[in-house]
């Protein structure tokens, strides 16, 4: 099967009226990965913010979630009695509950003694918090009064506290108002809503915000027993609760937040335009190259129609340049691509990363891009009448 | 437009070309104009035919007709035994792959070495494998003198060589007909010399028959028969001057 479409191959007429014009491949090749770069940036961006608004809602011990109906977004998050969280507890299939308080609080920087403001959850030192394990040993030092727990992946604003603190000094800083001494590192991540995190005792967490009303907290996290249906789970606690609670699945508290970025700003619009513009820029280089590479050589597909060629093998020749055009542009684009979403990460910590998604969307885009270009370019080829090259 | 459609004698599986009372006309409503009045002509296999005549005579128009390019308007032409008038645009284009053609610019593709090209012909051969199409196109290069040219582009080679290269992918197609157009239009003396003997040697050998427009005088000699056209109508020579 293989030895017959060996021998039934042809001269490769396509990959050969690309590469006898290096200089206008070049400048194909070029404005497709450029096309490509564009969209890989602008889609990794995108994802990236979105991945980022839920940085701390994934790392969250929790199988079902409890926030309160006015809570919006992780920027603004309301207060419910935390006996809706006890009286989860009711329910045979709930093994445990983690209260935490979640707001943002301003941050002194200790060396530029400029504030900003950083994401602080409180919590009982003892409860579990979050699925890794290397927080329990940290969250010891929370009892004493005061400490906190800083993120080491914080942006830099907050202050060198990490180096200080790996340096063996005492990271001492204000937080409305309220001296506080920095326990420990940990390492979270920047999210959307929040440059920095902060990890305190429900006890230290009260005393810098003396005003949050007894008995009120903003996330209420639940673990079931192993082998229980979180969707059941969820409908249950709904039911028996009073209608001051949201209860979520942890996924369902993961999409709360993405779906507030997505549909209350701009971003997603703004970034999927970016790789419409990408797009459309990839069409009218392509279509441009496609299309003076078949007039250029009119005569020589009149002649071949002279000789007795179909006008479709001439269509396939058009469309095969238009795929090789395609594939050779991705290549760069997708290396491109991965050398600045590495960037990226570096410079702002968010979680761009290439995903086989983003890959695959790009390169059908590219697809799309190049063989929509060679069908436009095609037209042109039913001008070639062989009666005229005589 | 009439149906003048003629009964094929006897002697019509002997030519490869009969055409009777073809007329072509250019333009519609007053800007009409007609280049070809009631032509009649036949090639026999093997058998070597130069048009000859003023330019806008109406040669390249008929040249086109029977290489199956138009759309014949009235009259008929038949190639191979096929009527031409009335054939739809697939069944011409098959019928082409049975006519090798010669044009006044050799009209390679730059974009294909020597060897390449030649195989672009050989190509259209139905069941041969790859390598059976290209020894076949070695071959036709070596029999038209560029056996050591396999590589070149177009770009560097000579006219001579260029049409030369031209007449090996026509060739390779193995056709039963060929049509020219002033093959030698833009070769000097020399050159085109060698390329119309070339041309006749392989055509004789492959008995396929051979249509050659040219106004050129030095190669008048190698026709078997010499057809002179004017205002387009034909006056039918006989055996040219040796």
């Amino acid at each position: 099967m293989l030895g017959r479409l060996w021998q039934g191959r042809r001269i490769p007429l396509a990959w050969l009226l690309l590469t006898r014009q290096p200089v206008r491949l070049l400048v194909a090749l070029a404005g497709i990965a450029f096309a490509g770069i564009l969209m890989f940036m602008q889609l990794g961006f995108r994802d990236g913010l979105f991945d980022a608004s839920v940085t701390i809602h994934r790392l969250f011990d929790a199988d079902l979630v409890l926030i309160s109906p006015r809570s919006s977004s992780s920027v603004s998050m309301a207060g419910f009695p935390r006996r809706r969280l006890v009286q989860a507890m009711a329910d045979p299939a709930v093994e445990g509950i983690t209260p935490v308080h979640w707001n943002l609080l301003l941050w002194r920087n200790p060396e530029t003694r400029g504030t900003r403001s950083i994401l602080t959850l409180g919590f009982e030192p003892g409860d579990p918090l979050f699925t890794d394990p290397s927080l329990a040993p940290k969250a010891k030092l929370l009892q004493d009064r005061g400490r906190v727990l800083f993120d080491e992946r914080s942006r830099p604003e907050f202050g060198p506290v990490a180096e200080w603190f790996r340096s063996g000094r005492t990271v001492e800083s204000e937080i409305g108002g309220q001296r506080v001494r920095v326990a420990g590192l940990v390492g979270l991540g920047t999210s959307f809503g929040a440059d920095g995190n902060l990890l305190t005792s429900h006890e230290t967490y009260l005393q810098l915000l003396p005003n949050t009303p007894p008995g009120s907290i903003e996330v209420g996290l639940i673990r079931l027993r192993p082998g229980s249906d979180p969707g059941a789970a969820v409908e249950r606690l709904q039911r028996q609760l009073p209608a001051d609670v949201t209860v979520l699945t942890k996924e369902g508290f993961i999409a709360f937040e993405q779906n507030y970025w997505r549909t209350s700003t701009s971003i997603g619009f703004i970034f999927t335009l970016g790789a419409a513009m990408g797009f459309v820029v990839g069409c009218v280089i392509v279509y441009q190259i496609l299309y003076s590479d078949v007039s250029d050589h009119l005569p020589e597909y009149a002649t071949l129609m002279a000789m007795g060629y179909r006008l479709p093998s001439l269509l396939g020749v058009v469309a095969r340049e238009g795929l090789l055009l395609a594939t050779f542009g991705y290549l760069p684009a997708y290396a491109a691509g991965q050398g600045l979403y590495w960037l990226v990460r570096n410079a702002t910590q968010l979680p761009v990363t290439m995903n086989t998604t983003r890959a695959l969307t790009v390169f059908t885009m590219i697809l799309v891009m190049c063989m929509g270009s060679a069908a436009l370019a095609m037209r042109r080829l039913a001008d070639a009448d062989p009666a005229e090259i005589f | 437009m009439g149906l003048d459609r003629l009964e094929s004698g006897p002697a019509a599986s002997d030519v490869v070309v009969q055409v009777a009372g073809l007329s072509h006309w250019y333009g519609a409503g007053a800007m009409q104009r007609q280049v070809l009045q009631s032509v009649d002509l036949a090639i026999a296999p093997g058998e070597v035919v130069l048009l000859t005549g003023p330019s806008g005579c109406g040669k390249t128009t008929l040249l086109t007709l029977v290489g199956a390019l138009r759309q014949v308007q009235q009259g008929s032409v038949r190639v191979f035994g096929e009527e031409l008038h009335g054939a739809g645009r697939a069944s011409r284009q098959r019928l082409r792959r049975r006519i090798g053609m010669i044009f006044q610019g050799h009209n390679l593709l730059r974009c294909l070495s020597a060897e390449q090209n030649v195989q672009m012909g050989a190509d259209l051969l139905p069941g041969l494998g790859y390598r059976a199409r290209r020894d076949r196109a070695r071959e036709w290069l070596r029999a038209v003198g560029l056996g050591d040219h396999l590589g070149k582009l177009p770009h560097d080679l000579s006219g001579g060589q260029k049409q030369r290269v031209a007449i090996a992918r026509a060739l390779a197609a193995r056709p039963q007909l060929l049509l020219a157009d002033e093959p030698t239009a833009a070769l000097d003396s020399r050159s085109g010399r060698e390329v119309v003997d070339l041309l006749k040697g392989l055509a004789r050998e492959q008995g396929c028959g051979v249509l050659m427009v040219t106004h050129d005088p030095r190669i008048l000699d190698v026709a078997d028969r010499l057809v002179q056209m004017e205002d387009g109508q034909l006056s039918q020579g006989a055996r040219p001057i040796e």
